[in-house]
């Protein structure tokens, strides 16, 4: 079995690794993931590239416990996730997901949307607002805090969902084509954002994308092609 | 806050589903407290005819209605002469029927009865009372449909009857009904005594010696409190479960109205709920959510059903022909029934629903965007 070794950049520490995941659907019939393995280390970038359908969507949530491998193993922080692992710790204070479609809930504000993980984690309503006007700066939508999500732009949106995600101060990101939907010169800030934000919060970032250039902008590349990892340095 | 405005936002969402199955926790918890308060108002003007200026009832032991009870007339004189019995008044109860008006409740009594004591006379006088055989006394309501007047005959029944008086009573059995001599019921029933007697002790603290007397010396009579009498008389028994069972079934249909809402509103935000799950909602949180809204679908149904259920029943209080027979004032004990009862059935409807959305698996609902 073969692992892409993480980039000993930051303090080293492995945040997540994949052991020879296995995964298929259909009973079977559909093999998407085929010994894959690979290590990410804390503070690290790492974009998953590949063509759809390759399981990088998989991937993203084997790591957030959403969805369980056939074979291997999937660890976050040094624990393995299965079902003896508190799963809903690891979804409210490990892990934080973006989307592609952002999946934000259209009938709340964007204030809303974004304080749904501290309702979760039950966190203090003083405390999750400051959480909120601290994200809410970082990414400039202090001024769209009491807009409904209809009245939002894609970027804003997709921004939005990015103050969702690191509401709990997760230290891991898992973005699933997070521009995929928005046009280039937006995509391209919304990037940059999350580049930033990630750097500024000390988040290792998981991503999953077509966009090559976007990939090439992260620390390392993984390519995913027949369900195997294989790997790219990027910078 | 966010996750009331959760519960809120489904709601709002779908306005029309929502009122409908509001509307019909409502109409159910409406028909409830209507149907048990008239019921209820019924019982307790029927006691209240027993219990005029009296404390204990005697009638005959196993009787399935007071109707068919009889208490031989020596009896109620011999108990009329017991030392801790202040008075024992003879009480016939019967059926009578006149031209269009098949059923009339009739009240065999003696000059010297509560009933009679203590009514309004709107014309004519007591003293008068049972001095012929065929004088009857009627209440306000029932000279009203007889067409009858002071000094008037009413056939009732296959006798003619000479009215020596119109009474008003707020009993609405008594008001619509007619009194009459208890010699003069004697006859018309064929009965040798009377249905009941009811008996004002002199001290109330002579009550169990008096039901002791009542079981050694007449064993197939027995003497009951008024409250006692309320609640073991197998008629009401009767009537309090088939109204709270009617309420009941109502409610029920409105509880599957809720349950239907519940699970289409399940089915129409599985992704949201995959959302709240990836955003670390546990399973307590989402069946909470359900049952949240649910329960809040129970509450404003139950409050409007019981405005709702108040207004028809002030408005059936003013309909002449249940002029005193509807009783409005609704028990506080009643209305936390149906208040527990509609929360209850919501959060029943809400079984399923909730069960279902605690096993969306997220990964599924968000897999096809």
């Amino acid at each position: 079995m073969k692992i892409a070794p993480a980039q000993k950049n930051g303090n080293g520490r492995l945040v997540l690794r994949a052991e020879d995941v296995w995964k298929s659907y259909d009973e079977g019939t559909i093999a998407v993931l085929r010994g894959v393995g690979f290590e990410v280390a804390e503070g690290e970038t790492v974009a998953l590239c590949g063509p759809s359908g390759c399981g990088k969507s998989t991937l993203l949530h084997l790591f957030g416990g959403l969805d369980e491998p056939d074979r291997g193993r999937i660890s976050v922080n040094g624990s393995e996730v299965n079902r003896s692992r508190d799963l809903l710790r690891l979804l409210r204070h490990e892990v934080g997901f973006v989307f592609q479609l952002h999946n934000l809930i259209p009938d709340l504000t964007l204030e809303e949307n974004c304080l749904i993980p501290a309702v979760a984690a039950g966190t203090r309503r003083g405390e999750a607002q400051q959480r909120l006007r601290q994200l809410a700066d970082r990414t400039g939508l202090s001024h769209r805090l009491g807009h409904r999500i209809q009245k939002l732009s894609g970027g804003e949106r997709q921004r939005t969902a990015l103050c969702r995600a690191l509401m709990n101060r997760p230290k891991i990101l898992l973005a699933d084509e997070p521009t995929g939907s928005l046009d280039e010169q937006t995509s391209a800030t919304v990037f940059q954002l999350l580049l930033d934000v990630a750097a500024t919060e000390g988040v290792t970032l998981l991503m999953a994308t077509h966009d090559r250039g976007l990939a090439e902008r992260c620390d390392r590349i993984l390519e995913m092609h027949d369900g195997r990892i294989h790997e790219r340095q990027s910078r | 806050m966010i996750f009331f405005r959760l519960i809120l936002t489904n709601l709002q969402r779908h306005r029309i589903r929502s009122f409908i199955s509001i509307a019909g926790i409502a109409f159910s918890v409406a028909a409830m407290l209507t149907v048990v308060t008239i019921l209820q108002g019924a019982i307790g003007m029927f006691s209240g005819i027993l219990s005029s200026d009296s404390e204990i009832i005697v009638f005959e032991r196993n009787v399935s209605d007071l109707f068919f009870s009889n208490v031989p007339a020596s009896v109620a004189a011999e108990i009329a002469r017991w030392p801790m019995v202040a008075h024992a008044d003879p009480v016939l109860f019967g059926i009578v029927s006149s031209a269009d008006h098949p059923i009339i409740t009739c009240f065999g009594v003696t000059a010297e009865d509560a009933r009679i004591r203590q009514a309004d006379w709107i014309a004519g006088k007591r003293a008068d009372f049972a001095l012929h055989a065929d004088d009857v006394v009627l209440g306000a309501r029932a000279a009203d449909f007889l067409g009858a007047t002071l000094g008037s005959h009413v056939p009732i029944g296959h006798g003619v009857f000479h009215v020596i008086g119109i009474l008003k009573t707020r009993n609405g059995f008594e008001d619509g009904g007619v009194f009459m001599p208890i010699g003069t019921a004697q006859s018309f029933f064929h009965k040798d005594g009377s249905s009941v007697v009811t008996i004002k002790l002199r001290s109330k603290d002579d009550a169990a010696a008096f039901k002791g007397m009542v079981r050694q010396r007449y064993p197939n009579l027995i003497g009951l409190e008024d409250a006692e009498f309320s609640r073991s008389y197998s008629q009401f028994k009767i009537l309090k479960a088939t109204a709270w069972a009617v309420g009941g079934c109502g409610l029920l249909l409105g509880g599957l109205g809720v349950a239907n809402t519940m699970i289409m509103s399940v089915f129409t935000r599985i992704r949201e709920i995959a959302i709240l799950r990836v955003n670390g909602f546990s399973h307590a949180q989402i069946a909470g959510m359900i049952f949240g809204e649910s329960a809040l679908v129970s509450i404003l149904g139950a409050f409007s059903g019981l405005v709702f259920g108040t207004g028809a029943l002030f408005a059936l209080k003013l309909v002449p022909a249940l002029d005193g027979y509807v009783d409005v004032s609704i028990r506080p004990v009643v209305m936390l029934i149906v208040i527990l009862l509609a929360l209850l059935t919501g959060v029943a409807g809400a079984l399923y629903p909730a069960f279902y959305a605690m096993r969306v698996r997220a990964v599924e609902a968000l897999r096809f965007e």
